[in-house]
Protein backbone atom coordinates (compact mmCIF):
# COMPACT_ATOMS: atom_id res chain seq x y z
CA UNK A 1 0.00 0.00 0.00
CA UNK A 2 3.01 2.37 0.48
CA UNK A 3 4.42 4.09 -2.06
CA UNK A 4 8.16 2.65 -2.00
CA UNK A 5 10.62 4.82 -3.48
CA UNK A 6 13.62 4.61 -1.03
CA UNK A 7 15.15 1.13 -2.11
CA UNK A 8 18.05 1.10 -4.29
CA UNK A 9 17.70 1.35 -7.83
CA UNK A 10 19.11 -1.29 -10.27
CA UNK A 11 19.95 1.37 -13.02
CA UNK A 12 17.85 -0.67 -15.66
CA UNK A 13 14.92 1.30 -16.62
CA UNK A 14 12.29 1.84 -19.33
CA UNK A 15 13.71 5.42 -19.43
CA UNK A 16 10.99 8.35 -20.20
CA UNK A 17 7.24 8.03 -19.77
CA UNK A 18 4.69 10.72 -20.13
CA UNK A 19 1.65 11.03 -17.90
CA UNK A 20 -1.84 11.17 -20.57
CA UNK A 21 -5.50 12.43 -19.47
CA UNK A 22 -8.27 10.58 -21.17
CA UNK A 23 -11.65 12.05 -20.64
CA UNK A 24 -15.36 10.65 -21.21
CA UNK A 25 -18.03 10.32 -19.38
CA UNK A 26 -19.02 13.69 -20.08
CA UNK A 27 -22.26 15.28 -19.05
CA UNK A 28 -25.67 13.94 -20.17
CA UNK A 29 -23.43 10.28 -20.52
CA UNK A 30 -22.14 10.82 -16.67
CA UNK A 31 -21.14 7.20 -15.30
CA UNK A 32 -23.45 5.22 -13.00
CA UNK A 33 -21.46 4.30 -9.88
CA UNK A 34 -22.27 1.37 -7.63
CA UNK A 35 -24.03 3.34 -5.27
CA UNK A 36 -26.32 4.34 -7.67
CA UNK A 37 -24.78 8.37 -8.20
CA UNK A 38 -23.84 9.82 -11.73
CA UNK A 39 -20.25 10.92 -12.26
CA UNK A 40 -19.03 12.74 -15.16
CA UNK A 41 -17.09 14.37 -16.70
CA UNK A 42 -14.33 11.86 -15.41
CA UNK A 43 -10.40 12.13 -16.19
CA UNK A 44 -7.94 9.19 -15.95
CA UNK A 45 -4.45 9.91 -15.77
CA UNK A 46 -2.42 6.84 -17.29
CA UNK A 47 1.21 5.90 -18.48
CA UNK A 48 2.20 3.59 -20.89
CA UNK A 49 5.49 1.36 -21.29
CA UNK A 50 6.73 -0.96 -24.23
CA UNK A 51 5.64 -1.36 -27.89
CA UNK A 52 1.66 -2.68 -28.59
CA UNK A 53 2.54 -5.89 -30.89
CA UNK A 54 -0.07 -5.69 -33.78
CA UNK A 55 -2.61 -8.24 -32.83
CA UNK A 56 -2.94 -6.20 -29.43
CA UNK A 57 -2.19 -9.72 -27.77
CA UNK A 58 0.69 -8.69 -25.54
CA UNK A 59 -1.11 -6.10 -22.74
CA UNK A 60 -0.83 -6.05 -19.30
CA UNK A 61 -2.94 -3.23 -16.83
CA UNK A 62 -0.81 -3.18 -13.28
CA UNK A 63 -3.13 -1.74 -10.48
CA UNK A 64 -1.66 0.14 -8.00
CA UNK A 65 -2.43 0.22 -4.05
CA UNK A 66 -4.16 3.22 -1.94
CA UNK A 67 -1.71 5.77 -2.68
CA UNK A 68 0.53 5.09 -5.92
CA UNK A 69 -0.12 6.63 -9.02
CA UNK A 70 0.20 6.05 -12.89
CA UNK A 71 3.83 5.93 -12.58
CA UNK A 72 4.62 2.68 -12.36
CA UNK A 73 8.15 2.94 -13.82
CA UNK A 74 10.55 5.22 -15.55
CA UNK A 75 11.01 8.71 -15.33
CA UNK A 76 9.26 11.91 -16.47
CA UNK A 77 12.39 13.74 -17.46
CA UNK A 78 16.59 13.36 -17.73
CA UNK A 79 16.55 15.60 -14.64
CA UNK A 80 14.08 13.52 -12.50
CA UNK A 81 15.51 11.89 -9.55
CA UNK A 82 12.58 9.24 -8.91
CA UNK A 83 11.57 6.20 -10.83
CA UNK A 84 8.14 5.32 -10.82
CA UNK A 85 7.13 3.19 -7.59
CA UNK A 86 7.57 -0.34 -9.28
CA UNK A 87 10.49 0.46 -11.60
CA UNK A 88 12.31 -3.05 -9.60
CA UNK A 89 9.61 -5.02 -10.97
CA UNK A 90 8.57 -3.20 -14.73
CA UNK A 91 11.08 -2.62 -17.35
CA UNK A 92 13.29 -4.06 -19.75
CA UNK A 93 14.26 -7.41 -18.98
CA UNK A 94 12.60 -7.04 -15.77
CA UNK A 95 10.02 -9.37 -13.90
CA UNK A 96 6.96 -8.03 -16.35
CA UNK A 97 9.25 -7.13 -18.97
CA UNK A 98 8.95 -3.97 -20.88
CA UNK A 99 10.72 -5.74 -23.87
CA UNK A 100 7.76 -7.55 -24.34
CA UNK A 101 4.83 -6.29 -23.01
CA UNK A 102 3.13 -2.89 -23.37
CA UNK A 103 2.20 -2.03 -20.06
CA UNK A 104 -0.50 0.22 -18.99
CA UNK A 105 -0.94 2.09 -15.63
CA UNK A 106 -3.51 4.49 -14.61
CA UNK A 107 -4.58 6.49 -11.59
CA UNK A 108 -7.31 4.91 -9.80
CA UNK A 109 -10.89 7.04 -9.61
CA UNK A 110 -11.10 8.68 -6.62
CA UNK A 111 -7.44 9.52 -6.45
CA UNK A 112 -5.59 12.72 -6.54
CA UNK A 113 -3.06 12.05 -9.29
CA UNK A 114 -4.65 13.08 -12.31
CA UNK A 115 -7.71 10.77 -11.84
CA UNK A 116 -11.08 12.06 -11.37
CA UNK A 117 -10.91 12.50 -7.42
CA UNK A 118 -12.37 14.56 -4.54
CA UNK A 119 -9.99 17.19 -5.02
CA UNK A 120 -11.16 17.72 -8.79
CA UNK A 121 -13.50 20.63 -9.40
CA UNK A 122 -17.06 20.09 -9.45
CA UNK A 123 -18.58 20.97 -12.38
CA UNK A 124 -21.65 21.83 -10.61
CA UNK A 125 -20.32 23.97 -8.30
CA UNK A 126 -16.80 25.29 -9.77
CA UNK A 127 -15.48 24.16 -6.58
CA UNK A 128 -13.07 21.23 -5.57
CA UNK A 129 -16.14 18.04 -4.97
CA UNK A 130 -14.68 17.60 -1.41
CA UNK A 131 -17.29 15.22 0.15
CA UNK A 132 -19.36 15.93 -2.22
CA UNK A 133 -18.02 13.47 -4.63
CA UNK A 134 -19.84 10.36 -4.60
CA UNK A 135 -18.37 7.15 -3.14
CA UNK A 136 -16.67 5.15 -5.16
CA UNK A 137 -16.09 1.12 -5.18
CA UNK A 138 -12.99 -0.79 -6.19
CA UNK A 139 -15.93 -1.83 -9.23
CA UNK A 140 -16.44 1.49 -10.08
CA UNK A 141 -12.53 1.67 -10.37
CA UNK A 142 -12.15 -0.82 -12.91
CA UNK A 143 -15.14 0.40 -15.07
CA UNK A 144 -13.47 3.35 -15.54
CA UNK A 145 -10.03 1.34 -16.24
CA UNK A 146 -12.49 -0.18 -19.20
CA UNK A 147 -13.19 2.66 -20.52
CA UNK A 148 -9.61 3.58 -20.61
CA UNK A 149 -9.22 0.19 -22.12
CA UNK A 150 -11.95 0.59 -24.75
CA UNK A 151 -10.65 4.20 -25.76
CA UNK A 152 -7.38 2.97 -26.52
CA UNK A 153 -8.92 0.35 -28.98
CA UNK A 154 -7.75 -2.64 -26.41
CA UNK A 155 -10.09 -5.39 -26.36
CA UNK A 156 -7.91 -7.95 -24.61
CA UNK A 157 -5.60 -7.97 -21.55
CA UNK A 158 -3.00 -10.70 -21.35
CA UNK A 159 -2.81 -10.13 -17.72
CA UNK A 160 -4.14 -7.95 -15.15
CA UNK A 161 -1.78 -7.22 -11.94
CA UNK A 162 -1.90 -5.34 -8.51
CA UNK A 163 -0.78 -6.16 -5.08
CA UNK A 164 -3.14 -5.11 -2.06
CA UNK A 165 -5.67 -2.46 -2.92
CA UNK A 166 -4.10 -2.69 -6.44
CA UNK A 167 -4.86 -6.71 -6.29
CA UNK A 168 -8.79 -6.35 -5.57
CA UNK A 169 -9.00 -4.76 -8.55
CA UNK A 170 -7.56 -7.96 -10.48
CA UNK A 171 -10.26 -9.93 -8.50
CA UNK A 172 -12.53 -7.18 -9.66
CA UNK A 173 -11.34 -7.36 -13.62
CA UNK A 174 -11.12 -11.27 -13.42
CA UNK A 175 -14.89 -11.60 -11.87
CA UNK A 176 -16.39 -9.26 -14.28
CA UNK A 177 -14.86 -8.92 -17.64
CA UNK A 178 -13.90 -12.82 -17.63
CA UNK A 179 -13.78 -12.39 -21.75
CA UNK A 180 -10.85 -9.67 -21.32
CA UNK A 181 -8.54 -11.42 -19.44
CA UNK A 182 -6.25 -14.04 -19.77
CA UNK A 183 -4.44 -13.75 -16.76
CA UNK A 184 -4.30 -12.37 -13.43
CA UNK A 185 -1.59 -11.71 -11.05
CA UNK A 186 -2.53 -11.07 -7.06
CA UNK A 187 0.09 -9.95 -4.71
CA UNK A 188 -0.83 -9.79 -0.99
CA UNK A 189 -3.97 -9.19 -1.32
CA UNK A 190 -7.69 -10.97 -0.22
CA UNK A 191 -11.52 -10.51 -1.06
CA UNK A 192 -12.14 -8.82 2.25
CA UNK A 193 -10.68 -6.63 4.62
CA UNK A 194 -10.92 -8.46 8.34
CA UNK A 195 -12.09 -6.43 11.08
CA UNK A 196 -8.20 -5.57 11.53
CA UNK A 197 -7.88 -3.98 8.19
CA UNK A 198 -11.07 -2.16 8.79
CA UNK A 199 -9.84 -0.97 12.32
CA UNK A 200 -6.67 0.63 11.35
CA UNK A 201 -8.11 2.19 7.94
CA UNK A 202 -10.77 3.89 10.31
CA UNK A 203 -8.27 4.77 12.65
CA UNK A 204 -6.44 6.86 9.64
CA UNK A 205 -9.91 8.19 8.54
CA UNK A 206 -10.68 9.63 12.22
CA UNK A 207 -7.26 10.93 12.54
CA UNK A 208 -8.23 13.00 9.33
CA UNK A 209 -11.60 13.58 10.20
CA UNK A 210 -10.88 15.37 13.52
CA UNK A 211 -8.06 17.87 12.25
CA UNK A 212 -9.15 20.96 12.82
CA UNK A 213 -8.71 21.92 9.58
CA UNK A 214 -10.61 19.49 7.87
CA UNK A 215 -13.70 21.35 7.42
CA UNK A 216 -16.05 18.87 6.62
CA UNK A 217 -13.69 17.97 3.82
CA UNK A 218 -14.00 21.35 2.42
CA UNK A 219 -10.13 22.79 2.90
CA UNK A 220 -8.41 23.07 -0.13
CA UNK A 221 -9.33 27.35 -0.15
CA UNK A 222 -7.25 27.37 3.52
CA UNK A 223 -5.16 25.27 5.74
CA UNK A 224 -5.33 21.19 4.77
CA UNK A 225 -5.76 18.68 7.42
CA UNK A 226 -2.38 18.18 7.25
CA UNK A 227 -1.82 16.43 10.66
CA UNK A 228 -4.74 14.05 10.52
CA UNK A 229 -3.04 13.13 6.89
CA UNK A 230 0.30 12.51 8.39
CA UNK A 231 -0.75 10.73 11.18
CA UNK A 232 -3.09 8.19 9.17
CA UNK A 233 -0.39 7.72 7.22
CA UNK A 234 1.66 6.97 10.26
CA UNK A 235 -0.57 4.34 11.03
CA UNK A 236 -0.80 2.88 7.37
CA UNK A 237 3.14 2.38 7.68
CA UNK A 238 2.47 0.61 10.93
CA UNK A 239 0.65 -1.68 9.31
CA UNK A 240 2.68 -2.49 6.02
CA UNK A 241 5.71 -3.45 8.27
CA UNK A 242 6.30 -6.62 10.71
CA UNK A 243 8.09 -6.96 14.13
CA UNK A 244 10.80 -8.17 12.54
CA UNK A 245 11.37 -5.16 10.18
CA UNK A 246 11.28 -2.78 12.80
CA UNK A 247 13.19 -4.82 14.86
CA UNK A 248 16.14 -4.99 12.49
CA UNK A 249 15.52 -1.47 10.73
CA UNK A 250 14.69 0.12 13.98
CA UNK A 251 15.10 -1.58 17.26
CA UNK A 252 14.94 0.71 20.48
CA UNK A 253 18.39 3.40 18.64
CA UNK A 254 17.63 6.81 19.41
CA UNK A 255 17.30 9.14 16.89
CA UNK A 256 20.27 11.80 16.95
CA UNK A 257 21.26 11.18 20.39
CA UNK A 258 22.64 9.05 23.43
CA UNK A 259 20.29 9.23 26.19
CA UNK A 260 16.93 9.64 26.39
CA UNK A 261 15.48 13.15 26.33
CA UNK A 262 12.53 13.03 29.02
CA UNK A 263 10.29 15.14 26.86
CA UNK A 264 7.83 14.11 23.74
CA UNK A 265 10.00 14.82 20.80
CA UNK A 266 10.75 11.99 18.83
CA UNK A 267 13.23 9.75 21.09
CA UNK A 268 13.51 6.89 19.34
CA UNK A 269 14.50 6.57 15.42
CA UNK A 270 11.14 4.99 14.63
CA UNK A 271 9.18 7.88 15.84
CA UNK A 272 11.59 10.12 13.48
CA UNK A 273 11.04 7.86 10.41
CA UNK A 274 7.45 7.72 11.02
CA UNK A 275 7.07 11.13 11.27
CA UNK A 276 9.31 11.61 8.12
CA UNK A 277 6.95 9.52 6.29
CA UNK A 278 4.29 11.43 7.72
CA UNK A 279 5.06 14.68 7.00
CA UNK A 280 6.77 13.50 3.43
CA UNK A 281 2.96 11.91 2.65
CA UNK A 282 0.83 14.96 3.05
CA UNK A 283 2.99 16.65 0.25
CA UNK A 284 2.00 14.46 -2.39
CA UNK A 285 -1.61 13.42 -1.01
CA UNK A 286 -5.27 14.46 -0.44
CA UNK A 287 -6.66 13.85 2.56
CA UNK A 288 -9.75 13.36 1.06
CA UNK A 289 -8.94 11.11 -1.15
CA UNK A 290 -7.20 8.78 1.35
CA UNK A 291 -11.05 8.82 3.11
CA UNK A 292 -12.42 7.37 -0.12
CA UNK A 293 -9.89 4.70 -1.58
CA UNK A 294 -10.10 3.43 1.99
CA UNK A 295 -13.66 3.42 2.33
CA UNK A 296 -13.87 1.74 -1.07
CA UNK A 297 -11.32 -0.94 0.15
CA UNK A 298 -13.36 -1.63 2.98
CA UNK A 299 -16.57 -2.06 1.13
CA UNK A 300 -14.87 -4.39 -0.99
CA UNK A 301 -16.02 -8.31 -0.82
CA UNK A 302 -16.28 -10.35 -3.37
CA UNK A 303 -18.74 -13.31 -2.46
CA UNK A 304 -20.80 -10.24 -1.07
CA UNK A 305 -20.86 -8.51 -4.21
CA UNK A 306 -20.48 -10.91 -7.04
CA UNK A 307 -21.89 -14.20 -5.18
CA UNK A 308 -24.86 -14.18 -2.93
CA UNK A 309 -22.12 -14.49 0.08
CA UNK A 310 -20.24 -17.00 -1.77
CA UNK A 311 -16.84 -16.46 -3.20
CA UNK A 312 -17.21 -20.08 -4.65
CA UNK A 313 -19.97 -18.58 -6.42
CA UNK A 314 -18.48 -15.50 -7.25
CA UNK A 315 -15.07 -17.11 -8.65
CA UNK A 316 -17.42 -19.61 -11.12
CA UNK A 317 -17.75 -16.79 -13.59
CA UNK A 318 -13.88 -16.23 -13.94
CA UNK A 319 -12.34 -17.58 -16.46
CA UNK A 320 -8.75 -16.30 -16.41
CA UNK A 321 -5.13 -17.90 -15.13
CA UNK A 322 -4.67 -17.17 -11.81
CA UNK A 323 -1.35 -16.49 -10.06
CA UNK A 324 -1.69 -15.75 -6.53
CA UNK A 325 0.93 -14.38 -3.91
CA UNK A 326 1.34 -13.73 -0.21
CA UNK A 327 4.10 -13.30 2.02
CA UNK A 328 5.07 -14.65 5.22
CA UNK A 329 5.33 -11.42 7.55
CA UNK A 330 2.11 -9.46 6.17
CA UNK A 331 -0.08 -9.18 8.61
CA UNK A 332 -2.66 -6.94 7.32
CA UNK A 333 -3.70 -9.38 4.76
CA UNK A 334 -2.19 -12.75 5.86
CA UNK A 335 -1.76 -15.64 3.77
CA UNK A 336 -4.62 -17.38 5.60
CA UNK A 337 -6.49 -14.84 3.10
CA UNK A 338 -4.75 -15.89 0.15
CA UNK A 339 -5.12 -19.87 0.75
CA UNK A 340 -9.16 -19.07 1.58
CA UNK A 341 -9.31 -17.36 -2.14
CA UNK A 342 -7.55 -20.14 -3.52
CA UNK A 343 -9.94 -22.38 -1.89
CA UNK A 344 -13.02 -20.72 -3.69
CA UNK A 345 -10.95 -21.32 -6.79
CA UNK A 346 -9.87 -25.01 -6.41
CA UNK A 347 -13.41 -25.73 -6.16
CA UNK A 348 -14.40 -23.75 -9.30
CA UNK A 349 -11.79 -25.91 -11.30
CA UNK A 350 -9.81 -22.63 -11.98
CA UNK A 351 -6.32 -22.47 -13.32
CA UNK A 352 -4.72 -21.30 -10.16
CA UNK A 353 -0.98 -21.27 -8.86
CA UNK A 354 -0.13 -20.17 -5.30
CA UNK A 355 3.44 -19.31 -3.49
CA UNK A 356 3.55 -18.03 -0.20
CA UNK A 357 6.81 -16.02 -0.52
CA UNK A 358 9.34 -15.88 2.68
CA UNK A 359 9.72 -12.25 3.20
CA UNK A 360 10.05 -10.15 6.55
CA UNK A 361 9.30 -6.76 5.45
CA UNK A 362 5.74 -7.45 5.92
CA UNK A 363 2.99 -6.44 3.18
CA UNK A 364 5.35 -4.01 1.82
CA UNK A 365 6.89 -6.94 0.46
CA UNK A 366 5.16 -7.06 -2.92
CA UNK A 367 7.01 -3.59 -3.65
CA UNK A 368 10.25 -4.34 -3.02
CA UNK A 369 12.99 -5.94 -4.83
CA UNK A 370 12.48 -9.56 -4.62
CA UNK A 371 14.17 -12.02 -7.51
CA UNK A 372 11.54 -14.63 -6.17
CA UNK A 373 8.21 -12.43 -6.64
CA UNK A 374 9.95 -11.39 -10.30
CA UNK A 375 10.64 -14.91 -11.42
CA UNK A 376 7.19 -16.35 -10.48
CA UNK A 377 5.31 -13.05 -12.20
CA UNK A 378 8.01 -13.28 -15.27
CA UNK A 379 7.75 -17.11 -15.74
CA UNK A 380 3.96 -17.51 -15.15
CA UNK A 381 3.53 -14.68 -17.79
CA UNK A 382 5.98 -16.73 -20.04
CA UNK A 383 3.40 -19.49 -19.53
CA UNK A 384 0.56 -17.64 -20.35
CA UNK A 385 1.45 -15.81 -23.58
CA UNK A 386 2.97 -19.52 -24.76
CA UNK A 387 -0.44 -21.04 -23.86
CA UNK A 388 -2.43 -18.23 -25.47
CA UNK A 389 -0.04 -18.30 -28.76
CA UNK A 390 -1.07 -22.01 -28.58
CA UNK A 391 -4.50 -22.03 -28.51
CA UNK A 392 -4.98 -18.84 -30.92
CA UNK A 393 -3.19 -21.45 -33.60
CA UNK B 1 12.82 -38.31 -14.60
CA UNK B 2 13.18 -40.41 -11.78
CA UNK B 3 12.43 -44.13 -13.05
CA UNK B 4 9.43 -44.00 -11.27
CA UNK B 5 7.96 -41.24 -12.66
CA UNK B 6 8.61 -42.55 -15.93
CA UNK B 7 6.52 -45.13 -15.57
CA UNK B 8 3.39 -43.70 -13.72
CA UNK B 9 3.78 -41.13 -16.95
CA UNK B 10 3.30 -44.19 -19.05
CA UNK B 11 -0.07 -44.77 -17.74
CA UNK B 12 -1.60 -41.44 -17.67
CA UNK B 13 -4.30 -41.12 -20.81
CA UNK B 14 -3.37 -38.19 -22.85
CA UNK B 15 -5.57 -35.01 -22.39
CA UNK B 16 -6.62 -35.95 -18.77
CA UNK B 17 -6.63 -34.13 -15.37
CA UNK B 18 -3.77 -34.90 -12.97
CA UNK B 19 -3.13 -33.85 -9.76
CA UNK B 20 0.31 -35.03 -8.24
CA UNK B 21 0.41 -34.36 -4.90
CA UNK B 22 4.77 -33.57 -3.27
CA UNK B 23 5.37 -32.53 -7.04
CA UNK B 24 8.44 -31.64 -6.43
CA UNK B 25 9.96 -29.63 -9.23
CA UNK B 26 7.11 -30.23 -11.04
CA UNK B 27 9.28 -33.22 -13.56
CA UNK B 28 6.40 -35.38 -13.78
CA UNK B 29 3.56 -32.53 -14.30
CA UNK B 30 5.87 -31.00 -16.97
CA UNK B 31 6.59 -33.78 -18.76
CA UNK B 32 2.84 -34.75 -18.71
CA UNK B 33 2.09 -31.27 -20.25
CA UNK B 34 4.07 -31.75 -22.53
CA UNK B 35 3.82 -34.73 -24.38
CA UNK B 36 0.57 -36.12 -23.43
CA UNK B 37 -1.67 -32.71 -23.24
CA UNK B 38 -2.48 -33.00 -19.53
CA UNK B 39 -4.50 -30.60 -17.27
CA UNK B 40 -2.53 -31.16 -14.38
CA UNK B 41 -1.52 -29.36 -10.78
CA UNK B 42 0.88 -29.59 -8.09
CA UNK B 43 1.02 -29.50 -4.61
CA UNK B 44 4.42 -28.95 -3.02
CA UNK B 45 5.09 -27.77 0.81
CA UNK B 46 8.21 -26.09 -0.73
CA UNK B 47 8.69 -22.56 -2.06
CA UNK B 48 11.46 -23.11 -3.64
CA UNK B 49 10.01 -26.32 -5.50
CA UNK B 50 6.97 -24.37 -6.23
CA UNK B 51 9.10 -21.48 -7.72
CA UNK B 52 10.66 -24.13 -10.34
CA UNK B 53 7.43 -25.66 -10.96
CA UNK B 54 5.96 -22.25 -12.46
CA UNK B 55 9.19 -22.08 -14.08
CA UNK B 56 8.23 -24.93 -15.74
CA UNK B 57 4.97 -23.67 -16.38
CA UNK B 58 3.98 -26.31 -14.28
CA UNK B 59 0.13 -25.40 -12.02
CA UNK B 60 0.87 -25.63 -8.39
CA UNK B 61 -0.22 -24.80 -5.23
CA UNK B 62 2.07 -23.98 -2.16
CA UNK B 63 0.81 -25.97 0.70
CA UNK B 64 0.23 -29.52 2.65
CA UNK B 65 -1.13 -32.73 0.59
CA UNK B 66 -3.38 -33.56 3.86
CA UNK B 67 -4.88 -29.63 3.70
CA UNK B 68 -5.25 -28.50 0.19
CA UNK B 69 -6.60 -32.54 -1.14
CA UNK B 70 -10.00 -31.32 0.67
CA UNK B 71 -11.01 -28.66 -1.17
CA UNK B 72 -11.27 -30.07 -4.63
CA UNK B 73 -15.02 -31.31 -5.60
CA UNK B 74 -15.93 -35.05 -5.91
CA UNK B 75 -13.88 -36.27 -8.96
CA UNK B 76 -12.02 -33.38 -9.86
CA UNK B 77 -9.23 -35.26 -11.60
CA UNK B 78 -8.85 -38.60 -13.78
CA UNK B 79 -5.96 -39.23 -12.13
CA UNK B 80 -4.18 -37.99 -8.58
CA UNK B 81 -0.47 -38.97 -8.06
CA UNK B 82 1.21 -39.71 -4.92
CA UNK B 83 4.55 -40.83 -5.48
CA UNK B 84 7.46 -41.54 -2.63
CA UNK B 85 4.95 -39.83 -0.16
CA UNK B 86 2.51 -42.33 1.47
CA UNK B 87 5.72 -43.51 3.76
CA UNK B 88 5.72 -40.41 5.34
CA UNK B 89 2.06 -39.16 6.01
CA UNK B 90 0.41 -39.45 9.70
CA UNK B 91 -3.08 -40.55 8.37
CA UNK B 92 -2.45 -42.56 5.10
CA UNK B 93 -5.81 -44.43 5.02
CA UNK B 94 -7.55 -41.20 5.10
CA UNK B 95 -5.26 -39.86 2.64
CA UNK B 96 -6.06 -42.54 0.37
CA UNK B 97 -10.10 -42.24 0.88
CA UNK B 98 -9.57 -38.52 0.12
CA UNK B 99 -7.62 -39.47 -2.86
CA UNK B 100 -9.94 -41.65 -3.92
CA UNK B 101 -12.42 -39.18 -3.60
CA UNK B 102 -11.27 -36.62 -5.61
CA UNK B 103 -10.12 -38.80 -8.06
CA UNK B 104 -11.33 -41.27 -10.40
CA UNK B 105 -7.99 -43.28 -10.25
CA UNK B 106 -5.09 -42.77 -7.76
CA UNK B 107 -1.49 -43.74 -8.40
CA UNK B 108 0.23 -44.34 -5.31
CA UNK B 109 4.59 -45.25 -5.06
CA UNK B 110 6.02 -46.31 -2.03
CA UNK B 111 9.17 -47.57 -0.67
CA UNK B 112 9.15 -51.64 -0.33
CA UNK B 113 10.43 -52.03 3.28
CA UNK B 114 10.53 -56.09 2.89
CA UNK B 115 12.82 -55.63 0.18
CA UNK B 116 15.74 -58.60 0.94
CA UNK B 117 18.19 -56.15 2.12
CA UNK B 118 16.43 -54.97 4.59
CA UNK B 119 15.29 -58.08 5.69
CA UNK B 120 18.94 -59.15 5.53
CA UNK B 121 20.05 -55.98 8.13
CA UNK B 122 17.86 -56.63 10.55
CA UNK B 123 18.22 -60.27 10.41
CA UNK B 124 21.83 -60.19 10.59
CA UNK B 125 22.61 -56.80 12.57
CA UNK B 126 19.54 -56.13 14.36
CA UNK B 127 19.25 -52.52 13.21
CA UNK B 128 16.67 -50.07 12.04
CA UNK B 129 17.06 -50.88 8.34
CA UNK B 130 19.17 -48.02 6.09
CA UNK B 131 19.55 -47.85 2.24
CA UNK B 132 20.01 -45.99 -0.55
CA UNK B 133 16.12 -45.67 -0.64
CA UNK B 134 15.40 -44.91 3.09
CA UNK B 135 18.59 -43.11 4.27
CA UNK B 136 17.43 -41.85 7.35
CA UNK B 137 19.01 -42.93 10.77
CA UNK B 138 15.86 -43.86 13.09
CA UNK B 139 15.46 -40.56 14.74
CA UNK B 140 15.54 -38.21 11.78
CA UNK B 141 13.44 -40.54 9.27
CA UNK B 142 10.52 -38.80 7.51
CA UNK B 143 9.44 -42.33 6.91
CA UNK B 144 7.14 -42.86 9.78
CA UNK B 145 5.01 -45.89 7.92
CA UNK B 146 6.38 -49.31 7.04
CA UNK B 147 5.06 -50.03 3.98
CA UNK B 148 5.56 -53.45 1.94
CA UNK B 149 4.30 -54.50 -0.87
CA UNK B 150 1.81 -57.10 -0.14
CA UNK B 151 1.03 -55.00 3.16
CA UNK B 152 -0.44 -52.43 0.42
CA UNK B 153 -2.41 -55.22 -1.65
CA UNK B 154 -4.26 -55.96 1.53
CA UNK B 155 -4.87 -52.67 2.52
CA UNK B 156 -6.44 -52.06 -1.05
CA UNK B 157 -8.86 -55.52 -0.98
CA UNK B 158 -9.79 -54.64 2.99
CA UNK B 159 -11.01 -51.04 1.95
CA UNK B 160 -12.93 -52.04 -0.86
CA UNK B 161 -10.82 -50.83 -3.52
CA UNK B 162 -9.40 -52.71 -6.70
CA UNK B 163 -5.94 -52.62 -8.19
CA UNK B 164 -6.19 -51.29 -11.59
CA UNK B 165 -2.25 -52.13 -12.51
CA UNK B 166 1.01 -52.78 -10.46
CA UNK B 167 4.30 -52.51 -11.40
CA UNK B 168 7.05 -53.00 -8.88
CA UNK B 169 10.90 -51.90 -9.72
CA UNK B 170 13.84 -52.08 -8.52
CA UNK B 171 15.20 -48.94 -8.85
CA UNK B 172 17.18 -46.53 -6.29
CA UNK B 173 15.50 -43.09 -4.68
CA UNK B 174 16.59 -40.62 -7.47
CA UNK B 175 18.06 -42.92 -10.18
CA UNK B 176 16.30 -42.79 -14.29
CA UNK B 177 16.43 -45.94 -14.47
CA UNK B 178 15.74 -49.37 -12.94
CA UNK B 179 13.75 -52.91 -13.91
CA UNK B 180 10.74 -54.44 -13.39
CA UNK B 181 10.33 -57.25 -10.81
CA UNK B 182 7.75 -59.76 -12.06
CA UNK B 183 9.51 -62.47 -9.35
CA UNK B 184 8.96 -62.47 -6.07
CA UNK B 185 8.63 -58.45 -6.15
CA UNK B 186 8.29 -58.22 -2.46
CA UNK B 187 11.38 -59.71 -1.33
CA UNK B 188 13.02 -58.22 -4.96
CA UNK B 189 11.31 -54.75 -5.57
CA UNK B 190 13.04 -51.79 -3.90
CA UNK B 191 9.47 -49.61 -5.32
CA UNK B 192 6.01 -50.57 -5.56
CA UNK B 193 3.69 -48.33 -8.28
CA UNK B 194 0.05 -49.06 -7.50
CA UNK B 195 -2.88 -47.61 -9.36
CA UNK B 196 -5.98 -48.36 -7.80
CA UNK B 197 -9.86 -46.96 -8.05
CA UNK B 198 -12.91 -47.20 -6.07
CA UNK B 199 -14.98 -50.31 -6.77
CA UNK B 200 -18.63 -49.34 -7.49
CA UNK B 201 -19.76 -50.49 -4.08
CA UNK B 202 -17.26 -48.08 -2.33
CA UNK B 203 -18.87 -45.98 -0.12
Amino acid sequence: MSKNTEHECDGISVGLVEKKLYTFAEPPNELTLASGARLGPISVAYETMGTLNDDKSNVILIAHALSGDSHVAGYYSAADPKPGWWNTMVGPGKGIDTDRYFVICSNVLGSCMGTTGPSSTNPATGRPYGLDFPMVTIGDMVKVQKALLDHLGIGKLLAVIGGSIGGMQVLEWAISYPETITAAILLATTTRHSALAIAFNEIGRQAIMSDPNFNKGDYYSGPKPDLGLALARMVGHVTYLSDEVMRSKFGRRLQDRDNLAFDFEANFQVESYLRHQGSKFVQRFDANSFLYITKAADYFDVGQQHGNDSEVEAFAKVKAKILVISFTSDWLYPTYQSRDMVNAMKKNGLDVSFCEIEAKCGHDAFLLPNERQSTLINRFLDRVSEEEKHDAL
Amino acid sequence: MRYDLQIIASWIEPGSKVLDLGCGEGDLLGFLKKEKRVKGTGIESSEAKVTKCIEKGVQVLQGDITEEVHDYPDNSFDYVILSQTLQQVLEPDQLIKDLLRVGKKIIVSFPNFCYWSIRMQILFFGYAPKNRQLPYEWYNTPNIRIITIKDFRRFVRETGCEVIKEVDINTHSDDLQGKIINFLPNLRATYGIFMVSRRKSYP
